[in-house]
């Protein structure tokens, strides 16, 4: 699905990716934890295409594709979704609007028609009962006035319109409390099949509870320096990520 | 005697054009020549007129104005292309000149409506009573040289539920439009004005329109105003306005095309109890220049007002939203709020706002402020991420922001057509 090899990536002329190397393949869930400045975002924000950041080394493959070449829009529209971690508010532009121009811009560029009207509310109403998100959130202008749960989950809500071939989740789980949190992972565990993949960036171990993950990896300074089976976020939960610091460090 | 006369620029203006044939007051045609021969055309020195420059109008060639042959247009032109309605009475100007043969429409019971060179003498005393003419070339301007306007008057009790539309063509190169119309709304009536302004193969032409507005006791009067003449023609526009008390006012004013555009809007609330509301949407892009001046001068106690305009300027448009109001001593309980909001969508495109309170009573409400920015471009991002395109997500967000002020329109038909001009010369969905 997407292969990242020796990213460099940089801001203001300081490196933050110090030659990233990651692998996620159809069908996997892959967790990226970290300490906070280890190059988490920085990743999230580079692979959806934010242009503040300079890409100085290596390639971002997604699905045959040179990632690195296509702009914000059109990475959306082959599959690539980031649920941001503070997601902006729009007063004046609905919801709804907003989600049928995005649908149908993506339709228009895979060269499909246009969502009918009938379809289109059948499809916010299917979608919108996955993440218990009110109708009339969906209604209103994007995020304004939302809670911060009710941000998250509208979040997911329009990965579920979108059906994207890749989610990267970054911090979604950042102040949710656990009736969100499990909506949240409810939903995106619903979403989950074979044909599609989803990387999830968090702090804490608490969400890959509930999405569970096939591999583990620990971002630090840059890199990606371990992988692991979903147990290893339990020992980071534990024992913080001092450890690794030591390790990578004594190399 | 010798006398050295030294005629001012605007002198040198209007001598091509006609006097007034209409049955107006002599004494203050007059006086309105006499102004015109001793006062120039505003500079950027003069307050008023500080960010407007009115060269371009000055420098028009206004002579061969007689004798123009009108378009040739039919009914069905109109109406396919410029009749934004077809409930209600349709009166067409081209060039100030009426149209008999392109208007149409029933007249409704309870309503005197005609062109103003139909009028005499007595239906006409009203004209110029309100309006200030020393130092206000236009007003003078078009007070000795009108040729034609709509006359309106309501009588009292009756309810007009058709919009009255009078659309404005210029056509030809160099003319020169000074269009006065009289709108009288009686006590306890209500009606619905439309006032269209358009340009067919007009080319530095000059339109200088006056209205002058009475509104009597618990009347109500909306005026929505749409200026679309093309750029390359000049437009100016006063709206005299005279409250009663228990009256309701309100102008919507959407400018979207010409190159240089100003509003003055003169709201003088002479009653208690009145609502008064001023709503415009200026849209703007290559050289085109709109400048909204508005006085609401609260003279009585227990009246509301309030005014949104919103302005969006593209490429090298400037904008200039001046608003002042007045809250005289006596006039206690007053709610007045004004706010004025602009995007600038390039870095070549300027504002000028000045929002402005005079407040001499100390039991009021009023509120006032202005913003001026460019589009957020966290937002821009976000829509892009979902496969928005960028130009896409600009649109989305600007239409956004002046639906806003766009949608104060009441009338279904008015507010579908401003959106189909927006969508014509911006592409703009809604």
């Amino acid at each position: 699905m997407i292969t990242i090899k020796n990213l460099h990536a940089s801001i203001d002329g300081k490196e933050i990716l110090k030659g990233l190397n990651l692998e996620v393949k159809a069908g996997e869930v892959h967790a990226i934890m970290g300490p906070n400045g280890a190059g988490k975002s920085t990743l999230a924000s580079v692979l959806a295409g934010r242009e503040e950041y300079e890409i100085t080394e290596g390639s971002v493959d997604f699905d045959g594709q040179d990632l690195l070449e296509l702009s914000t829009e059109d990475r959306a529209r082959e599959g690539l979704f980031l649920a941001f971690q503070y997601p902006i508010e729009i007063p004046g532009v609905s919801n709804i609007n907003f989600l049928r121009t995005s649908l149908n811009e993506i339709r228009d560029y895979k060269g499909e028609e246009q969502i009918s009207a009938k379809d289109f509310m059948a499809l916010v109403r299917e979608k919108s009962a996955l993440v218990e998100l009110d109708a009339k959130l969906a209604s209103r202008s994007v995020n304004e006035g939302f809670s911060g749960g009710e941000k998250k989950r509208n979040e997911i809500f329009q990965m579920a319109m979108l059906n994207p071939k890749l989610s990267i989740l970054d911090e979604t789980d950042s102040g949710l409390d656990i009736d969100a949190l499990r909506i949240v992972a409810n939903g995106v565990n619903k979403l989950k099949s074979p044909e599609n993949a989803t990387i999830v960036i968090t702090h804490y171990q608490r969400l890959l509870d509930y999405i569970v993950p096939d591999v583990v990896h620990v971002l630090y300074n840059g890199k990606i320096v371990k992988s692991g089976p979903k147990e290893l976020a339990l020992e980071l939960e534990e024992k913080g990520y001092d450890w690794i610091k030591a390790e990578v460090d004594a190399q | 005697m010798n006398e050295l006369i030294q005629e001012s620029k605007v002198a040198a203006f209007v001598e091509h054009l006609p006097q007034t044939m209409l049955a107006i007051d002599k004494e203050l045609v007059s006086k309105a020549i006499a102004t015109i021969k001793t006062t120039d055309f505003p500079t950027t020195r003069t307050e008023a007129w500080k960010y407007t420059r009115l060269a371009r109008i000055a420098a028009i060639s206004t002579a061969n104005q007689t004798a123009r042959e009108g378009k040739n247009l039919s009914r069905e032109d109109i109406h396919s292309s410029y009749q934004i309605t077809k409930d209600g009475l349709t009166f067409v100007f081209e060039n100030g000149v009426f149209r008999s043969d392109l208007s149409s429409g029933e007249f409704p019971a309870g309503a005197t409506i005609k062109p103003l060179t139909g009028c005499t003498k007595e239906e006409l005393a009203i004209v110029g009573k309100s309006l200030t003419l020393e130092n206000e070339v236009f007003n003078a301007m078009n007070t000795a040289y009108a040729v034609d306007g709509m006359y309106i008057s309501i009588q009292d009790k009756a309810i007009i539920d058709a919009p009255i539309q009078l659309i404005h063509l210029i056509t030809g190169k160099n003319t020169v439009s000074n269009l006065r119309n009289i709108i009288q709304i009686g006590k306890f009536a209500k009606a619905e004005i439309m006032q269209s302004y358009f340009a067919l193969d007009a080319e530095a032409s000059f339109t200088n329109v006056v209205t002058e507005v009475i509104v009597a006791e618990n009347a109500h009067l909306t005026i929505n105003k749409l200026q679309y003449e093309e750029e390359g023609n000049y437009h100016i526009s006063t709206e005299q306005v005279d409250q009663a008390k228990d009256s309701t006012f309100t102008i919507n004013t959407m400018s979207l095309n010409g190159t240089l555009v100003r509003n003055n809007l003169n709201i003088e609330v002479n009653g208690v109890n009145c609502m008064t509301n001023l709503h415009g949407a200026y849209v703007l892009k290559s050289n085109q220049h709109v400048d909204n001046h508005t006085i609401v001068d609260h003279k009585q106690p227990h009246c509301e007002s309030n005014e949104l305009y919103k302005g969006v300027m593209d490429e090298k448009s400037t904008g200039v939203f001046n608003g002042k109001v007045f809250v005289r001593k006596d006039a206690q309980k007053i709610n007045a709020f004004q706010s004025n909001g602009n995007v600038l969508l390039s870095d070549d495109a300027s504002i000028n706002s000045k929002p402005e309170l005079e407040i001499y009573a100390d039991d009021v409400k009023c509120s006032h402020g202005s913003t001026t920015g460019q589009l957020d471009e966290e937002a821009v991002f976000y829509l892009r991420a979902r496969g928005i395109s960028e130009k896409s997500a600009r649109h989305l967000m600007v239409s956004a922001f002046i639906e806003d002020v766009v949608t104060k329109i009441e009338n279904e038909a008015f507010l579908n057509y401003t959106h189909s001009l927006l969508k014509e010369r911006f592409g703009w969905d809604f």
